[in-house]
């Protein structure tokens, strides 16, 4: 087995105010947020992809359930897939009920998460701004409001001068092609630092007893007698009663191993950001119609995104397509920003389903589950995914709150129905 | 730019077509279950690597093609049901 450094050393100690100030003073180095591990040769639950919903699983089996004995295994760094790459936005202001309430709960897991975590997370809820530029748009509004309410969830309509009132520097007049109507206001949603909840989530996961692998590529799953036995990995062959496909973009190509298919394909999204400016805009901001959204970093960066490639594909190379319908969209919303310059593109892969909701839980064979179909939208699930796949894992039940997310809904023609609240706003 | 090689117009830029995604084959819809139905609905293979799809030239000839593309690279080749077709 490969020597890899800083093995299974004393735990690290808790980050605070005082920790911060001693380090500060001294000079001395940070201890690792998390360890390395010799590879077992079987663990009780093996997690494929070391995303947010990987490492949120192995955090919430440790201390929901006390189940430690769990490997967490990425072919590449912890964070790397979308993970990292995403625009980081949280809400739940969704259409369906079941993803209404579903989403709600991960919030309120975010709200307390950097105190449960010991890692500030950047929670900014900022709130959350979805222009309608046409009746038909106002009408889908109107109805996902009220959908909200009945949750509990703060969501309503305003009209073109409270969007102003939020926002000065947009084109409220009737100028542009498009011009705003009104908009959904959701004051709950608002942006995070996605990277802080990764090592988060993967430093907590390590405190409590989880392995985590990088650089650990599952090449093959063994199932026999419609059972999971464990998986094949660049780093060996490894036993486990249970193995959780957690891989989002790549997730299709991991169900085959097992011989189980999905209805997921691949997109790329893109996104970009600019250079960093004084703070001017306090809310997230989406337009359907011109496909885009726009928030400001703490940092003052814009963070500007889109809808998907318009075709599928595994390669995170940027396209200057992109770049131009970008920015020609987000001048018709802001044309005040047109000297600003864009600092960087990027693309992550999605894991498109037909209805735009998540597919969780059992599959046809024993043991193998599946975290998966999280397309544009997945980041802010991570908590309330990796709460409720644990309990499905600990007590071999679908927790009540992913039940309409099974994978089974789609032979049974029961699809969700999320595309009017998830296409263009992540 | 990506080019995707239309066997009536040539190479053209891929903004000027609509992607359709993988063939798949469909069910006598009279002898089908619903089970069978949906698979051929919603199920696709997703492979990352060449594989064949179905591309439409919307923005010129409105004809319907296969083009060979490598997912992972994005690399476009023609169909081979389509090489020699040029006129
Ligand atoms: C540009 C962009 C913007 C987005 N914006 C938002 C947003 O604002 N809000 C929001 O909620 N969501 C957003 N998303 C979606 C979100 O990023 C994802 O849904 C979410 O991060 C998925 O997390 P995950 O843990 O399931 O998967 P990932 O973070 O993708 O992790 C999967 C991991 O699996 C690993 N893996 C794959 N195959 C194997 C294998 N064979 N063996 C071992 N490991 C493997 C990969 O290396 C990867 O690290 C956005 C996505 C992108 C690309
Ligand atoms: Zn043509």
């Amino acid at each position: 087995m490969v020597e890899r450094g800083r093995r299974t050393g004393p735990r690290p100690g808790r980050y605070s105010a005082l920790s911060l100030l001693r380090h500060g003073v001294t000079g001395q180095a940070w201890p690792a947020a998390w360890r390395n591990h010799d590879m077992r040769r079987g663990y009780r639950v093996v997690i494929i992809g070391g995303g947010v919903h990987g490492l949120a699983t192995a955090y919430y089996l440790a201390r929901n359930h006390q189940i430690t004995d769990v490997a967490v295994l990425d072919k590449g760094y912890l964070g790397g897939g979308g993970s990292g790459r995403n625009t980081a936005i949280l809400r739940s202001n969704y259409l369906t009920p079941e993803g209404v309430r579903f989403y709600d709960r991960s919030l309120q897991l975010y709200r307390g998460l950097a105190a449960d975590l010991n890692f500030n997370v950047m929670f900014s809820r900022k709130g959350h701004l979805t222009l309608a530029h046409s009746d038909a748009s106002l009408r889908t509004m109107r109805w996902r409001a009220e959908v909200n309410k009945l949750s509990g969830v703060d969501s309503d309509v305003v009209g073109p001068a409270d969007v102003k009132r939020l926002v000065p520097h947009i084109d409220t007049s009737d100028r542009p092609r498009y011009p705003i109507l009104g908009a959904l206001y959701h004051p709950p949603g608002g942006i995070i630092r996605h990277d802080a909840v990764v090592w988060g989530y993967a430093r907590a996961a390590d405190h409590l007893g989880a392995h985590l692998h990088q650089h650990t590529e599952v090449t093959g799953i063994d199932v026999s007698g419609g059972r999971v036995r464990g998986v094949r990995t660049t780093n060996g062959d490894v036993a486990a009663d249970v193995v959780v496909n957690a891989t989002a973009g790549w997730a299709t190509l991991v169900a085959d191993m097992a011989g189980v298919r999905l209805p997921v394909q691949t997109f790329p999204l893109q996104a970009a950001v600019t250079e960093p400016v004084k703070p001017f805009l306090r809310t997230v901001v989406v337009s359907g119609t011109l496909h885009v959204y726009v928030s400001q970093t703490a940092r003052g960066e814009l963070v500007f995104g889109a809808s998907v490639d318009p075709f599928a594909s595994y390669s995170t190379q940027g396209s200057l397509e992109f770049t131009e319908g970008l920015a020609s969209h987000v001048l018709q919303l802001m044309p005040s920003l047109s000297s600003l310059r864009l600092l960087r593109q990027w693309a992550g892969l999605c894991d498109m389903t037909p209805d735009f909701a998540p597919i969780m839980g059992p599959t046809d064979v024993d043991g193998f589950l599946v975290d998966v179909g999280w397309g544009t939208y997945g980041f802010k699930a991570g908590p309330v995914s990796g709460e409720a796949m644990a309990e499905c894992i600990a007590t071999g039940r679908t927790p009540e709150i992913i039940s309409s997310f099974g994978l089974d809904r789609f032979a049974r023609g029961e699809l969700l129905g999320e595309k009017g609240a998830a296409a263009v706003g992540h | 730019m990506m080019l995707i090689p239309c066997p009536w117009c040539g190479p053209r830029d891929a903004a000027e077509f609509a992607y359709l995604g993988e063939p798949a084959p469909r069910p006598d819809p009279t002898a089908a279950s619903p089970e069978q139905w949906r698979g051929y609905l919603y199920l696709r293979h997703n492979v990352a690597g060449p594989g064949t799809e179905r591309w439409y030239h919307r923005m010129g000839c409105r004809r319907h093609l296969l083009v060979e593309r490598d997912t992972t690279t994005n690399e476009v080749r023609p169909h081979r049901s389509h090489v020699g077709d040029e006129s």
